[in-house]
Order: C-alpha cells, then sequence, then structure tokens
C-alpha cells in the first residue's frame, strides 16, 4: 500500500515508535506564542531544564492580547520576550511587527512542504495548507518540543476530501470549509489528517488554502493538508529562491509529499463546490450550518472581520469591495483586525483602511483578541457577533454572547445591511 | 501514579468543549492553580451548577467528543486542580487527550452502550468510581449496587500514567 502525504513525512522524520501505532517525531518548527508557553517554559526552569533544542527552529510571537491587556497578559508577554533573548530565538516577534501566528509565520516563511511543525494552539493545522505535518499541541507537548523537538502521535491516518468543480461568484474558501464541516460533522475527522484535493482546492490561493485548512481542527483533524504545487512555490519563492536554481526544481523537490497513487485512505468523501452557496453557522458548534439566505435579516450587534482564519489581505479586499463608498448600518458596530502588521501595512498602502474607517468601521491593531473573548472586541451578553472567526462556541467572543461564523465577503454585507444577508447584492 | 478513585461527575452531553472545560478569559492566569474556582463555569447543562457540582469529585463520566475545540491544557488543569484526573466517554478529541495522558492523567474510551448503561443506572444517584490501572477495570459503586467494567490502558498511554506524565519520560528518553 502507498503513502498519504502525512505518511510520507512521518516516515522522513521518525524518532521512535514507543508502542505500536506511536510514532515520535522529529520536529523542523516549534511555534510559540505568549499564552500556551509561559507556563511551558517556567515549568522546564523550575525542573532545571532551561533549555532549548535549537533556538532557530524556535519562532514565537506575541499575538492573542496585543498590546497586553493588564497586569496578567503583560506578565504573560514578559516571560515569553525574556526567554526568547535568554535563549538566543532570532525570530520573535513583538508588538508592532507582530501578527496572528497563523498569519505571520507563514508568511514570514517558516513553513515549507514537509515540514513537521507543532503549536500550542489547535489552529497550528492552518500550516498544512503548505503541503506539511502542522499538528495544535498542549503545553506539555510544547514542552518536550521545546526542549527536545521531538513530539508523540498516533500515526496518521488520513482522510481525502475531494473539492471538485469550480465555486460560484459570491462563495469563498470559508463557505467551503463550513460546507464541509457541516457535512463530517465536529467529530467525523477525531484522530485523522485530512487530505483537501480537487480541482477547487488546486484553482485556490494560498490564503485560501489556509482558511480551509485552520478549519480542519473544527472536524476534529489533527490536520488538514493541501498538495503542493506551484502556487506554494511562488508564495514561498523570496524565501526559497537561494536553494533551488528554479521553481520548477522546487516543485520536484517539494513533489516528493504528494501521496502516491495507491495511498491508503479511511474515507473519499467527494463535493461538487459548484452547489455550494454562501453558509453561516447557527447555534454553538461549527457544524451547525445553514445558508446564508436562511438567516437573512438577523439582526447583529457587532461585526467581526480578522483572525487566523479570514484576517488576511485578500480577506480585507473582499470585504473592502463590499464596504467601498458605504457605511455599516446604524446601530451596528463592525471591527476589522488585520492579521499582521505587513498587511495592516498593505492594507493601508492599498487605501482598504480608508474605506473600512469612511465606513464607520473600529480597524484594530493585529490581535487574536476578540476570536477568543479576550480583547479587542468582546461581546456583552446576549449580543449577536456576525464574524469570519473559527468557533461559535457558547460564550466565546464573550460569556452570555452569540456569534455566526461566515466568509469576510458575507460580514462585510451583513455589516452594511445591518442584519445577516448574502454578499450578492453588494457585489459587482 | 495519580489517585484515579472517587466520586463521579457526571455530564450528559456530547461534544463538551474545552471553551466549556475552561474559558478563555482565564488563560491569563500564571499557575494551574488559580484555574480552580473556574472548571466548567461556561458549561450549560440542564441539573448541573459549575459552583456546587465540581466540588468534591474525582471522576468525570461523559459521552463522546469531550474537550473538543481549542488545545488549551488549562482544560485537563482545570480539572486536575479540583482533583479530577479521570475522565471516562465515549472518546475524546485528540489534543484533549494527549494533554490528558501528557499530564499522567487517564482519557478512558468505553462503547457508547456501555457509557449508556451507566448513564441510566448510576447518574441520578451519588456514585463512585475505583479504578484499577494493573487489572484495566473501573468498578462503579452506589450504595450496595456494584458494577465492574474493564477498560483498555495499554502501551504508550500506560507508560505515561506510570512515568507521570510526557515531560518525566521524554526527558529521561529523547
Amino acid at each position: 500500500m502507498g503513502l498519504t502525504t502525512a505518511q510520507k513525512i512521518f516516515k522522513t522524520h521518525a524518532v521512535d515508535q514507543p508502542s505500536d501505532g506511536i510514532s515520535v517525531i522529529r520536529l523542523d518548527r516549534v511555534f510559540c506564542h505568549e499564552i500556551t508557553t509561559p507556563i511551558a517554559v517556567n515549568d522546564l526552569a523550575a525542573r532545571g531544564m532551561d533549555k532549548v533544542f535549537d533556538p532557530n527552529r524556535i519562532k514565537a510571537v506575541i499575538d492573542h492580547v496585543s498590546p497586553a491587556k493588564d497586569g496578567k497578559t503583560a506578565e504573560q508577554g514578559k516571560t515569553l520576550r525574556d526567554w526568547t533573548r535568554r535563549h538566543g530565538i532570532a525570530d520573535f516577534f513583538d508588538i508592532g511587527c507582530n501578527g496572528v501566528c497563523h498569519a505571520i509565520f507563514p508568511e514570514k516563511g517558516f513553513v515549507r512542504p514537509g515540514y513537521t511543525i507543532i503549536m500550542g494552539d489547535s489552529h497550528t493545522c492552518t500550516h498544512g495548507a503548505f503541503g506539511a505535518f502542522a499538528a495544535g499541541v498542549g503545553t506539555t507537548d510544547l514542552e518536550v518540543g521545546i526542549l527536545k523537538g521531538v513530539c508523540a502521535f498516533h500515526e496518521p491516518k488520513t482522510m481525502l476530501v475531494r473539492l471538485n468543480g469550480k465555486l460560484r461568484n459570491g462563495v469563498y474558501p470559508k463557505d467551503v470549509i463550513l460546507n464541509v464541516i457541516k457535512a463530517l460533522t465536529v467529530n467525523g475527522a477525531t484522530g485523522q489528517v485530512i487530505e483537501f484535493a480537487g480541482e477547487c482546492a488546486a484553482a485556490m490561493s494560498m490564503e485560501g488554502r489556509m482558511t480551509v485548512c485552520n478549519m480542519a481542527v473544527e472536524a476534529g483533524a489533527t490536520c488538514g493538508i493541501c498538495y503542493p504545487d506551484m502556487t506554494t512555490v511562488e508564495y514561498l519563492w523570496p524565501f526559497i529562491k537561494d536553494e533551488f536554481s528554479d521553481k520548477a526544481a522546487a516543485l520536484a523537490e517539494y513533489s516528493k509529499y504528494l501521496p502516491d497513487a495507491d495511498a491508503e485512505y479511511t474515507k473519499v468523501i467527494d463535493f461538487d463546490v459548484s452547489t455550494f452557496e454562501p453558509v453561516a453557522t447557527i447555534k454553538y458548534k461549527p457544524d451547525q450550518v445553514v445558508p446564508v439566505r436562511e438567516l437573512a435579516g438577523t439582526r447583529v450587534d457587532q461585526v467581526y472581520i480578522g483572525s487566523c482564519t479570514n484576517g488576511r489581505i485578500e480577506d480585507l479586499r473582499i470585504a473592502a469591495s463590499i464596504m467601498k463608498d458605504k457605511h455599516i448600518a446604524p446601530g451596528i458596530r463592525a471591527v476589522v483586525s488585520p492579521a499582521t502588521a505587513d498587511i495592516f501595512k498593505k492594507a493601508l498602502d492599498e487605501g482598504l483602511l480608508s474605506i473600512f474607517m469612511e465606513a464607520g468601521c473600529c480597524v484594530t491593531n493585529p490581535t487574536c483578541g476578540a476570536c477568543l473573548g479576550m480583547s479587542n472586541g468582546i461581546l456583552a451578553s446576549g449580543e449577536v457577533c456576525a464574524s469570519t472567526t473559527n468557533r461559535n462556541f457558547n460564550g466565546r467572543m464573550g460569556k452570555g454572547g452569540m456569534i455566526h461564523l461566515m466568509s469576510p465577503a458575507t460580514a462585510a454585507a451583513t455589516a452594511i445591511a445591518g442584519h445577516i444577508c448574502n454578499s450578492e447584492i453588494f457585489e459587482g | 501514579m495519580k489517585n484515579f478513585n472517587g466520586k463521579v461527575l457526571f455530564l450528559d452531553r456530547s461534544d463538551i468543549n474545552t471553551d466549556e472545560i475552561i474559558p478563555a478569559r482565564y488563560l491569563n492566569e500564571a499557575t494551574k492553580a488559580a484555574l480552580k474556582p473556574f472548571c466548567l463555569e461556561d458549561l450549560n447543562l440542564a441539573g448541573f451548577d459549575p459552583k456546587k457540582d465540581v466540588r468534591g469529585c474525582s471522576v468525570i463520566v461523559t459521552r463522546d467528543n469531550f474537550g473538543c475545540g481549542s488545545s488549551r491544557e488549562h482544560a485537563p488543569w482545570a480539572l486536575e486542580c479540583n482533583g479530577i484526573n479521570l475522565v471516562i466517554g465515549v472518546g475524546f478529541a485528540r489534543i484533549f487527550r494527549q494533554n490528558m495522558y501528557n499530564c499522567g492523567m487517564i482519557a478512558a474510551e468505553l462503547p457508547a452502550e456501555t457509557v449508556d448503561r451507566r448513564f441510566s443506572e448510576f447518574a441520578k444517584l451519588e456514585t463512585t468510581v475505583t479504578t484499577d490501572v494493573d487489572a484495566g477495570t473501573f468498578t462503579f459503586s452506589s450504595g450496595d449496587k456494584t458494577l465492574t467494567v474493564p477498560f483498555k490502558l495499554e502501551g504508550f498511554d500506560l507508560d505515561l500514567v506510570k512515568a507521570g506524565g510526557w515531560v518525566e519520560y521524554a526527558s529521561v528518553k529523547y
């Protein structure tokens, strides 16, 4: 039997097999942020093991609450900052040059096809968009990753999701992944890797693929993977141009990680994406998904555009194209949070931020902030938010608040209309 | 090894997520112990009061996909600092499950029918579970009523429980 992409990556990174079905793999990257890392590094220090396996393979960012909002978050930032200095971790992104981890690390060229990556953050599966194996882990796995550069996983079973056909106008990668999660359910891919294949995945930009892979964990998946292709190479080219004679050579190298023709999948699921329409979540689980038209007219208090799912430049361009020369509806508030400082700057240079501000949006600095109810746009009890984020759990953006997850286009249209609505009416 | 015996808290729902186990607003705490008062604070479940019902319990029995959502190890820690080191369910989210074993705690899977029967027999009673790690059994008791069910704890999971966690295991081995 042939191997899937994740199985090929595991084969080249295997260190140990502590028992049947368990692989300890060597890590190419350990990503860190200020929420889950401090307890890990403080614990290492308390155990007399304040060391790192390789400062060049560890990348760190302050993103969840940026800038610090209180004494406790200031301490978390300080712990991470001091630790990176102490160990010579050069790639540390402090406020001013930071961004949401799953947006900034790809942007800096830290992710490559075939890499193994862990981070103390469940949306680490985002980086599978590059054909890497990237998994969210807890603080203890992170701690051992920092110290030893290894992590244990069950050998990866893989599910193949084929996204066949072309998307209709007004339907975006966020709609694709919400439609897929609806079909799989929140427990449908638990313990498995999802490979996203098909014409639609191949046609997507890296930004779109990151949106899709980002939410693989909402179906329980360990990682979502897209196949490395020329789109991947083009995105990475500024970072890899000295490693390869030309782009074709890079593609040939990365193609090693494509699955074998006879790879073994637990399941193969085909979707005809041309039947997908804009969707949004209802209630409190990300698999509770309905067409936007069924929610038309639903009042919201806040619109939020940002996060590791949909705070990238393409997302902002789409939202701005809908908000251009319009104003958000009376009685509604809208928060736009570009995911990284570079995206913020680009949005500024392209005039997108002016469009948002003239529309009456609050443009904030890059941070995870409101997505998990930590800062920069928390809901009051009883409030409803139309959001481009990834989780609609009860109380996620603030105790007693509720969230409808949707694409940036639908969120922007909702801000203008004052109630949930399909973006088609505003799109050219 | 940690303690895996004691009073049971029954949580009768699937897909209980980590935000419900410990909301993100407490992720700015610098110690595990600080999480103690907030365990299961956002879990809305008929008849469940997080302020009263967590206290004194050592075991959770629940349904499927417990611990889905965030990777926060604060979820097992919030249980651990309340004396809960064992969760029994039909299945667990991957990261939560690994976090439990990485802390030397147990996330034990039982068949759906077995869990269902334990709910109908014991959920309304004051129930304790006694765990025999070596024999692989849970004994449910309430008054005169006693029932022993087998569970599988072996290989890497068992090694982590015996070592006390993944840091203890890996710092010696790798």
